[in-house]
């Protein structure tokens, strides 16, 4: 058997830059974004696949970074919450969960947003049931999900209005 | 942070050098796919292999085809699976029942089937097993759930198998000497260690459903409308008539054993039948009969054993043709139909 | 217009709240996300035994593994520390003796989080493994082994007995006494944010330590007693919380080991809890077994209640002591009771320590009574919702417990859910298998005293203008999500008619800001904001007199609104808050004032009549809809109607969202949430573990598990509070679990009399009602307890005077009961 190496170098595309990275192989892309990259925005409650904190968009698709191995992460897109804001400008979810009570302690949000930003990029057009639907592997220990759905149906409106 | 060990990763591009790479290892080696199960498995330390065999980068093990049936490679993820048309029904509800959106989206249906047997003394952490000292399973000597037995009674948890055995798929295993198709069934063996009849060199390369004209459908007991393991799965596959008489009828259940498998005496009871309320009620008191969980899974094992009549029920119902969409929304918090 | 009449600029608004951009950008950062250069990181060794002496630790291995610092265990820690001055039980590292499942022993500081746990595998421990407790009612036949040798006697922590009024003559005379036993599970928090430290030495020698912590200031106390150090060298940061609810109330064992670790290292040293470790760290809601004795009259009065309480309480004190108080305390305030007793027990087993949970204590006790109420309700052939109408308590009366009820909207919140629901048409009168269920609740408004004794205020702020128009204010108040800063900013703009987008907050940091007592009890709000009114005012005082001189006018007349500060007479006639601030730094020197709180001296002068009093209660009803399959017992609940009390809602869209939160959390308490053990035959193995210390099998509902909720806010300010607002943090939660035990009831007539209520127990009690036995499911038995003599106090109504009665003797004639 090869000897294991002590680090990887790999690039991937962070928020749409183009980023090295250097980190020991056992790590999850979860890892590498928090304590690599410094990108603490993507955040983590269990590790294990069971809360959905640490969800990001992998080449667009809302994925679990604690169980994703970051060393098959080389050249593909990784989307984080750091990355939602145009500028200073934000997202329309950003906008939405800060003004509708989408977000108490803030600890499931960015989970929650980038899971949503993959549903409304898809179709901007959706019912309070496919909303919940989709959050459905993010869980919220503060909200009670209401308000979170509040926000993601008027941020979704409001993409609908800027599509036109 | 729970973290994983440090191992050893290749990446194989094809079926074949994935096999040789496996051979070559040995048991040391597993396969990795969508890693949604393994990943956890080692973070607790249950799995520690020393090398990872990727599936990721084969291409073939993505592929669809329609012929007689339709096959599915082993390395489609669970939402690929969503969103080809063919998928039949049962397999559809399944698969959309499976965790959550995120893991289906990294899981496939490959790993799906391979998917380690679950316990509630085992799927804890190395310092939570240490203070149990261990299980049959994994590091110790005692079974937990039943002190006496010799066998571990770890139960499998894959949705999609009961889907699939009801539907009469097959799968098929690549080794580096060759390849085999056996039912998908024949895959499990009723052993919480040793779920699978897979040799160590094998991969489950793809999934071939044949083309049956088959009404199915998958009822799941879980706690939650999401996250949650099957602790009861019923799938029926039935073929009818003109008449409305059941042709074949396949009857499967999950997560009641070590192994997913056919119920094969209701099935037989079907044939020839049309879904009257009697025939119902005695098909699935049949069924019932066979499920016989242990307590070693979430919510209260007597219950659980109670109701495998009624998810039964439900199955059988929908079939016939009533209308289950309320109830499948208050059980599976879903809105699904074929 | 006058100068206090004006319309509110801010309260009252929907608004964004002031942390709100910063959570939506990711960019607010949580303990775990802090980075420090040359940082370190530890992980904690754990007991693997439930209950065992520590004979021999060896770390010699472990201290030479590569890349680690240095190995911490009992040894280093001798001084012990717990959130409540009498019951100091606890070690940041147990020097000899573990009584739980993950009680730590030992920690590692690495290089990184993987090499201290490699080296955690390292150290050698020799445990001598003593019998375990596992339950109150081994806890009372085992009085040995002591797990602690303190307490009332064995395993027994706290024992309480209190008598207000002649309660069993009281139910002699009633027409009806009901008795009923329930059973409230124990569960957790389980906020989002695993609990992570950041321990530093700063340049000028001190300690800095940045935490998930609700209450930074008890933390800072704990701090300098087990570090033996000056607590003015100590500054403890609240970083913002991923979520409390009572869970990071107490100083924790990682709090104490990291700090300690950076000042031998003198190197940055940071942990973050594991899952599974938040797990044993747990200090969640307590197991409560209670049995109540109800008199009412047939008209459905209640005459008098006996409670007896038996609290399970984990290895640990904890908050043990007012969780036992707090499983009765409460329960007079929301219906008028006349005659109370009230016994409760605490005892010590080998569990992860419980403590307070959102409710502190409060929720156990409250399922209880709303159900038995349920039960009289039927009973007397009554609507539930109008028994409870005719007995709520009156605004400024006394309980029998001496506690002073000041506003109360309870009444006006059981009329809104009743209509919102359709209550008097669907009521008992749905079919098979669909229900609807009322309970109600009251909640402090913050504890009356502090947790140490002291008589200096609860809350302070501090109030800072700038010429630049900018507003600092500063203050010891912890940010759990539930909105703090936002309520703070909300004050100090509203007084000063600006916008809070010109408010900069500066909380929970031991070193900079004044004193708050932290983030429990429900008291920020009221609290902090009563100092922020104080110091605000203040300063608008300065302001309004310079202000006045440039306008010609008397101070009173002068309006700060809209970010103008102008006459109340001429509007037009003013100047901007800016140029304001200038004319009155000109006038006055530097803008700063501060303002302080502390409550009201409550009326009861009985030993423990601290525990209760609080300036205001908030108020709550609330009506479950549930679908019951009779075949099977699955529950589903589609809809939920709450109203809440608050006084008046100083953002309504974060109210909202407490009592939505609130909701939800009772919903999963009521079906599905709890912290529960297993132990393994006794013959085989001595295990007693956790049976399930992770995310996927704590069940917490999901997106799709949660109905929409109807929320109805009840303004009516009160007094005591900033603009009238009460809490809303926790009171919600309340009814929550006996509505739906309530609505269970109503839809197929099964009475489960314990949480969680699952569709086993739902499918057993039906099964009991088909064979023609009772049908329900609940606790058969209360064991007996030996509670102490009871303190006799005598009810207001009867001519005590809010004191202990010493002698029998001492009560004077009494007047009969009504019958
Ligand atoms: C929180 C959570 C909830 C879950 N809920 C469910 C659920 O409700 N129902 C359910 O069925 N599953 C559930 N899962 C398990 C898992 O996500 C799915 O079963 C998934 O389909 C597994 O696929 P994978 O590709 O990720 O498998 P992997 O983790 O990659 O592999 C699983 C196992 O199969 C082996 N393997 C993988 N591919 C092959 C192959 N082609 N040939 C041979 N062996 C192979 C691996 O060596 C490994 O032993 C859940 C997981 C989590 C973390
Ligand atoms: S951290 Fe919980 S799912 Fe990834
Ligand atoms: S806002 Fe706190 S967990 Fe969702």
């Amino acid at each position: 058997m090869a000897a294991i190496p002590e680090r990887v170098h790999l690039t991937y595309l962070v928020n749409g830059e183009e980023v090295p990275v250097s980190f020991a192989p056992y790590k999850t892309l979860l890892e590498v974004l928090r304590e690599d990259l410094n990108l603490t925005g993507t955040k983590h409650g269990c590790e294990l696949g069971e809360c959905g904190a640490c969800a990001v968009l992998i080449d667009g698709e809302p994925k679990l970074s604690c169980l994703t191995l970051a060393l098959e992460c080389g050249g593909r897109s990784i989307q984080t919450v750091e990355g939602l804001a145009q500028g200073t400008t934000l997202h329309p979810l950003q906008a939405a969960f800060a003004d509708h009570g989408g977000s108490q302690c803030g600890y499931c949000t960015p989970g929650m947003l980038m899971t949503a930003k993959a549903l409304l990029d898809g179709n901007p057009n959706v019912s309070r049931e496919q909303i919940k639907q989709a959050i459905s592997g993010n869980l919220c220990r503060c909200t009670g999900y209401q308000q979170i759905v509040d926000a993601i149906e008027s941020a979704a409106a409001e993409m609908r209005g800027a599509r036109k | 942070m729970m973290r994983l060990p440090w191992f050893d990763y290749r990446a194989p591009r094809s079926i074949a050098e994935a096999a040789k790479i496996l051979a070559g290892e040995g048991p040391q080696a597993m396969l990795i796919a969508g890693g949604t199960d393994l990943l956890p498995n080692m973070k607790r330390r249950h799995q520690t292999p020393k090398v990872l065999v990727s599936l990721k980068g084969i291409p073939e093990l993505k592929k669809v085809s329609n012929g007689s049936g339709i096959v599915f490679g082993s390395g489609l993820t669970l939402s690929e699976i969503l969103n080809i048309e063919k998928t039949p029904t049962a397999l559809r509800q399944a698969t959309a029942q499976i965790a959550t959106a995120h893991l289906r989206n990294m899981g496939t249906l490959g790993g799906n089937l391979c998917l380690d047997t679950r316990c509630t003394y085992y799927n804890q952490n190395y310092e939570w097993r240490k203070a149990i000292d261990f299980c049959l399973k994994k590091d110790g000597a005692t079974c937990w759930v039943a002190t006496a037995s010799k066998r571990c009674v770890a139960v499998s948890s894959t949705d999609t198998a009961p889907a699939l055995i009801a539907l009469n798929a097959s799968v098929v295993l690549t080794g580096s000497s060759g390849e085999r198709e056996i039912p998908v069934d024949a895959l499990y063996r009723n052993d919480g260690i040793e779920y699978l009849s897979r040799r160590p060199d094998e991969i489950l390369t793809a999934i071939k459903i044949p083309q049956k004209n088959f009404k199915s459908t998958y009822w799941k007991l879980r706690r939650r409308g999401s996250f949650d393991f099957p602790i009861l799965g019923v799938a029926v596959a039935l073929r009818f008539s003109s008449g409305n008489i059941i042709q074949d009828a396949r009857v499967a259940l999950g997560a009641v054993a070590s192994r997913p498998f056919l119920v094969e005496k209701a099935s037989e009871y079907l044939k020839g039948k049309a879904l009257s309320d009697d025939v119902i009620a005695e098909a699935c008191a049949m069924i019932a009969s066979r499920a016989k969980p242990m307590d070693n899974t979430d919510m209260d094992l007597y219950w659980r054993k109670e109701v495998a009549d009624d998810f039964a029920g439900y199955a059988l119902r929908e079939l016939r043709g009533d209308d289950m969409r309320a109830m499948r929304m208050r059980i599976a918090r879903q809105e699904l139909t074929g | 217009m006058s100068a206090q009449e004006k319309r509110f600029d801010v309260v009252g608004k929907n608004r964004r709240r002031v942390d709100g951009r910063a959570k939506a950008t990711g960019q607010t950062q949580f303990a775990d996300d802090l980075v420090l250069p040359r940082m370190l990181h530890c992980k904690m060794l754990r007991s693997p035994h439930p209950h065992a002496v520590i004979e021999e630790i060896l770390t010699a291995k472990a201290a030479k593994h590569p890349g680690v610092h240095l190995v911490l265990t009992g040894k280093d820690f001798p001084v012990p520390f717990g959130i409540m001055p009498v019951s100091l039980d606890e070690h940041a590292l147990a020097p000899e003796r573990v009584r739980y499942v993950g009680d730590p022993i030992a920690a590692v500081v690495a290089k990184d989080e993987q090499t201290a746990a490699e080296a955690l595998e390292l150290i050698e421990v020799k445990f001598r493994v003593l019998p375990t407790i596992s339950s109150p009612q081994e806890a009372l036949q085992n009085p040995e082994p002591r797990i602690h040798d303190y307490g009332e006697q064995g395993n027994i922590h706290r024992n309480q007995s209190y008598e207000f009024g002649d309660v069993e003559e009281a139910l002699a005379a009633s027409d009806h006494v009901f008795e009923d036993t329930f059973f409230f599970e124990g569960n957790t928090h389980l906020a989002m944010e695993q609990q992570a430290s950041l321990a530093a030495v700063e340049g000028d020698g001190k300690l800095l330590l940045t935490t998930s912590t609700q209450n930074p200031h008890y933390l800072h106390r704990q701090l300098s007693r087990v570090l033996q150090m000056p607590a003015a060298h100590i500054r403890v940061i609240a970083a913002p919380n991923g979520g409390g609810f009572g869970g990071k109330c107490d100083p924790a064992n990682h709090e104490m080991v990291v700090a300690k670790a950076a000042l031998v290292l003198g190197r940055p040293v940071k942990i973050c809890l594991t899952r599974e470790e938040v797990f044993y760290q747990h200090r969640g809601r307590h197991p409560v077994l209670m049995k109540f004795r109800t008199g009412v009259t047939k008209d459905g009065k209640l005459t008098a209640m006996h409670l007896q309480t038996l609290l399970d309480g984990g290895g640990y004190g904890s908050h043990g002591p007012a969780s036992t108080f707090y499983t009765g305390v409460l329960t007079p305030v929301t219906y008028e009771l006349p005659r109370f007793k009230f016994e409760a027990c605490r005892t010590f087993t080998n569990k992860p320590p419980c403590g307070p949970k959102r409710g502190h204590g409060t929720p156990q006790p409250r399922f209880g009574q709303e159900v038995q109420l349920d039960k009289i309700a039927e009973k007397l052939k009554l609507d539930p919702a109008e028994l409870r109408l005719n007995m709520v308590t009156k605004r400024d009366s006394l309980t029998a417990s001496w506690l002073r009820i000041g506003s109360t909207g309870l009444a006006e919140c059981i009329r809104q859910v009743v209509a919102r629901s359709d209550w008097k048409s669907r009521y008992d009168k749905l079919p098979f298998g669909r229900g609807l269920g009322l309970a109600c609740s009251a909640y402090m408004c913050g504890a009356g005293v502090s947790i140490y004794w002291n008589k200096m205020p609860h809350s302070a702020v501090q109030l800072l203008l700038d010429r630049s128009g900018q507003v600092t204010v500063f203050c010891g108040a912890t940010e759990l999500g539930q909105g703090s800063d936002d309520v703070l900013a909300t004050i100090v703009a509203e007084v000063l008619g600006i916008d809070t987008g010109l408010v900069r907050c500066v909380t929970g940091d031991t070193g900079i800001t004044p004193i708050d007592l932290g983030s429990y009890s429900s008291r920020v709000t009221i609290m902090m904001g009563n100092a922020a009114l104080q110091a605000a005012e203040r300063v608008r005082e300065t302001m309004a007199e310079a202000a006045s001189e440039s306008l010609g006018i008397p101070p009173d007349r002068v309006v700060f609104s809209q970010g103008r500060v102008f006459a109340a007479e001429d509007p037009g006639k003013g100047m901007s808050f800016v140029e304001a601030i200038a004319l009155a730094e000109a006038k006055s020197g530097t803008l700063s004032t501060v303002g302080s709180y502390s409550p009201p001296k409550a009326p009861g002068k009985y030993k423990g009549a601290g525990v209760g009093p609080s300036p205001a209660y908030s108020f709550s009803a609330c009506v479950v809809e549930t679908e019951v399959d009779p075949r099977t017992g699955w529950i589903t609940v589609p809809k939920i109607w709450i109203a809440h009390d608050i006084g008046r809602a100083l953002n309504p869209v974060l109210a909202r969202g407490q009592v939505i939160g609130g909701i939800y959390m009772g919903l999963g308490e009521a079906l599905m949430e709890e912290q529960v053990f297993r132990r393994l035959p006794p013959k085989l193995s001595g295990a007693l573990v956790h049976r399930m210390p992770s995310m996927l099998e704590y069940k917490s509902l999901t997106s799709l598990d949660m109905p929409e909720v109807d929320v109805a806010l009840i303004e009516d300010p009160d007094p005591n509070c900033p603009f009238g607002a009460k809490e809303v943090g926790q009171g919600p939660l309340l009814p929550v679990m006996p509505a739906v035990a309530n609505a269970i009831y109503d839809a197929v007539g099964v009475r489960i009399d314990e949480v969680p209520i699952t569709p086993d127990k739902v499918l057993r009690a039906l099964e009991l009602k088909n064979a023609g036995k009772n049908p329900r499911i609940g606790p058969e038995q209360f064991p007996s307890v030996p509670y102490p003599k009871p303190i006799f106090v005598l009810p207001p109504g009867e001519g005590g005077d809010g004191g202990e009665l010493k002698s029998p003797e001492d009560k004077p004639e009494r007047k009969k009961v009504a019958a």
